[in-house]
């Protein structure tokens, strides 16, 4: 085996051994099974990305990844290997949930999962001495390995450097210096894993890395800082910029105010600049169906296409950018560093409620959305805390709440200016309505964590990530991928509620003699029929039938009501040629209106979120207890609101 | 520029100069430094922090309080980490520069 020069552009080899010379007895079989490993934070899904062509979610805070993905490393032209990406560990002794799927894929013990053929283990660059330590635990599974010092373009450019030779040497195990973001040196793990596979003859007494006691932290730590040495690596200089900015953003006084002034500005952008977006998508979606629908011959099909399927989806595709421009603002918060700070600057709020800092980085995701919340929570360590995160999460506002919300402010909420220019009257609702969850999610995890899940705390340590800008690329694809999910929720789960919904709104089909027929009446259809005989239980809430079935159509998931209001509305004669909003505007009372909106930031309408919180909590116990106490608060709360509204206005 | 030794050798000679007087990691003030010497932890957190670099002879630094007075924000192993206060009081240091490249300095230097 020849050796090459270090550096960026090639692999570094151990001298005569070679890589998988201390696998020997293991590499004998065709390589399968690749996997990623190492510290949370260093890239590890950002290479995985690139191997595969796959796209998961990578951010910039510790913890992103909270379960194995597996794709084929299509990226470099070998389909035939499976690359399993892990949570990031510390060490192998964590105790984590996404920590011991991590170890567990690693030592070949998931089920379901084949065992590792080789190990990518990745580490950053910029902060090695540390992170080398969990080198030894994973270089003392005798398989093929590879190190990637990720961020190596980094290190080089604030003045670090390492000797990637010596340092293979060192560890008796090919090093390479990657960046995995831009796609430095990647082509060195095709040709790794083109060898890792041949059979080796094994010399019995290859030379094989020194390595510390695996068990005493403190002695990994020393051999680290050896191995460190003798690869001559200099530490980078500190990272200014992330110095500068949290000396204003962590200030006792800055801080919080420049925290409230990010909430503000998001509610600002979303709400006056998203507004005029979903209308102008609005009229463009109408007239598109007026003009579609004229070409349709004037019978059934065209009453099919437009009012039953068309009238629903677009009522809930308007929504769309603003939906998008709220998971920009998610995806900024995300990949600059910035949640990481928010968890700590909550951290005093979190314990006052019994709950640990850390457990406010899954209830801000959860403004996006509650099903990847309730997965992210795997990084809370302590299982009470973890299930009460769990729990109170779906109050978090999630996107699926945007398109009732909006739609119910812009019929009702006059656009007043108050506090001067600085937040308008229906952003200020809107802003109502997120505190509203926020705090139900306060006090319900302060009930939990006084009653049932009274737990010690645990402690709160937290890593904070350097700052990043977030790249123009990587929010693009967000919003790529969040669009298309949203366009296929709509083509799929609203399509087949609404048009359900329309058939039901149209049957029984009266047939007359001469073997004509004539539809039904809304208000003689089986859904007028079910939509009268719910009337009593809602009407105090200020709702007539037809949100009923809006609300009996959410269950499935939040946005429904909206296709459902858009399909209801649509097929009935009195409203058929008014917009949605001016059809609810004269079919429910202000108090109505807002206990509506009120019912939606209790109620847990989400069959996605009780799956999976039936899964992460393992029983059907804690989402049935969850639907149960949402639905029963969400209908008291709009009970409630409606009554003042009647009594006090 | 010199290169920098590993801290953890020097770490060792400051601890030999100074006279052992620990203090509790949580009374570090702001910007000052120092060198752990004990940990009085559960040994699952212990564990967990010592692979974050809180080990006996790392030198740490208390960077910043959170707005709200804690967590704290520790530089440790040139990473930043954050404790509650009361993981802090059960790590003990002994108070004094390792003498080590600081991000400060550096930003003076430029």
């Amino acid at each position: 085996m020849s050796c090459h020069p270090s550096g960026l552009g090639t692999v570094a080899e151990p001298e005569p051994a070679e890589p998988g010379a201390f696998a020997a007895h293991r590499a004998k079989g065709k390589v399968r099974t690749v996997v990623l490993i190492g510290p949370p934070n260093c890239g590890k899904s950002t290479l995985f990305n690139r191997l595969t062509g796959l796209r998961q979610k990578v951010a910039n805070y510790p913890g992103v990844t909270v379960e194995q993905h597996s794709g084929r490393m299509n990226g470099i032209g070998r389909r035939d290997l499976t690359l399993i990406d892990l949570p990031g560990v510390y060490s192998l002794n964590n105790t984590s949930e996404d920590a011991r799927v991590a170890i567990d894929v690693l030592h070949g013990n998931m089920p379901g999962t084949p065992p590792p053929d080789a190990v990518l283990l990745v580490l950053d660059a910029l902060h090695l001495q540390r992170q080398l330590m969990l080198a030894s635990p994973i270089l003392a599974l005798g398989l093929p390995t590879l190190l990637l010092l990720n961020m190596s373009d980094l290190l080089a450019a604030r003045g670090g450097k390492i000797d990637s030779l010596a340092l293979a040497q060192e560890l008796r195990c090919p090093v390479a210096l990657i960046s995995a973001s831009h796609g430095t040196n990647i082509d060195t793990i095709a040709n790794f894993l083109a060898r890792a596979g041949e059979p080796v003859e094994a010399s019995g007494n290859a030379p094989v890395a020194t390595l510390p006691v695996l068990q005493n932290p403190v002695s990994c730590r020393k051999w680290s800082a050896q191995v460190t040495e003798a690869a001559d690596y200099r530490h980078p200089t500190s990272p200014i910029w992330t110095i500068r900015l949290d000396k204003i953003l962590l200030h006792r006084l800055w801080g919080p105010l420049a925290f409230l002034a990010v909430v503000i500005a998001v509610f600002q952008v979303v709400f006056t600049l998203g507004q005029p977006l979903n209308e102008g998508l609005g009229a463009i979606l109408t007239n598109a169906g007026a003009h579609a629908a004229n070409f349709l011959p004037d019978n059934w099909l065209r009453l099919l296409l437009r009012d039953g399927i068309w009238n629903g989806v677009q009522a809930v595709l308007v929504f769309l950018p603003q939906i998008l421009l709220l998971f920009l603002f998610i995806g900024i918060l995300e990949d600059s560093g910035y949640l990481a700070r928010a968890a700590l600057i909550a951290d005093r709020l979190m314990r006052s409620i019994g709950l640990n800092g850390k457990a406010f980085i899954p209830l801000l995701s959860a403004y996006a959305c509650a099903v990847p919340a309730i997965m992210a929570t795997r990084t809370i360590e302590n299982k009470r805390d973890r299930l009460a995160t769990i729990l109170v999460a779906p109050f978090m506002t999630c996107s699926a709440r945007l398109p009732i919300y909006t739609l119910v402010i812009a019929a009702f909420i006059p656009n007043k200016p108050i506090l001067g220019n600085l937040i308008g009257l229906r952003a200020c609702v809107m802003l109502s309505l997120y505190i509203l969850g926020f705090l139900a999610a306060l006090a319900t995890a302060r009930l939990l964590k006084s009653s049932v899940l009274k737990a010690s705390s645990a402690p709160f340590i937290l890593e904070l990530p350097q700052y990043r800008w977030p790249t123009l690329h990587s929010l693009t694809l967000r919003l790529y991928d969040r669009g298309k999910l949203f366009l296929k929720k709509a083509g799929t789960i609203i399509l087949a509620v609404t048009f359900i919904l329309w058939l039901l709104s149209i049957v029984p089909i009266h047939f007359s003699g001469n073997g004509g027929g004539h539809f039904s009446d809304l208000a003689d259809s089986v859904i007028g029929r079910i939509g009268h005989y719910i009337e009593p239980l809602i009407a105090p809430l200020g709702f007539n039938w037809k949100i009923g079935i809006g609300l009996l159509s959410s269950i499935v998931a939040r946005e429904v009501i909206v296709g459902t209001l858009g399909t209801l509305y649509g097929a009935d004669p009195l409203t058929q040629s008014e917009s949605l909003q001016a059809a609810l505007r004269h079919d429910m009372t202000l108090g109505g209106a807002i206990a509506l909106v009120v019912f939606f930031a209790f109620a847990m309408q989400c069959t996605s979120t009780l799956a999976v919180v039936r899964r992460e909590t393992n029983s059907w116990k804690w989402p049935l207890a969850q639907f149960c106490y949402m639905s029963g608060l969400a209908y008291l709360a709009a009970l409630v609101t409606n009554q003042l509204f009647l009594h006090i206005f | 520029m010199r290169p920098l030794r590993s801290h953890l050798g020097r770490a060792v000679e400051i601890e030999e100069k100074q006279a052992a007087k620990s203090v509790a990691l949580s009374e570090l003030g702001e910007g000052e430094w120092g060198v752990i010497s004990h940990l009085d932890l559960p040994a699952e957190i212990q564990n967990q922090l010592a692979h974050m670099g809180f080990m006996p002879e790392a030198p740490v630094q208390a960077l910043r309080r959170a707005p709200a007075g804690d967590p704290t924000v520790y530089s440790i192993d040139f990473a930043e980490v954050a404790l509650r206060q009361e993981t802090a009081r059960l790590i003990q240091v002994i108070p004094g520069e390792p003498g080590l490249v600081t991000a400060d300095d550096a930003e003076k230097a430029r």
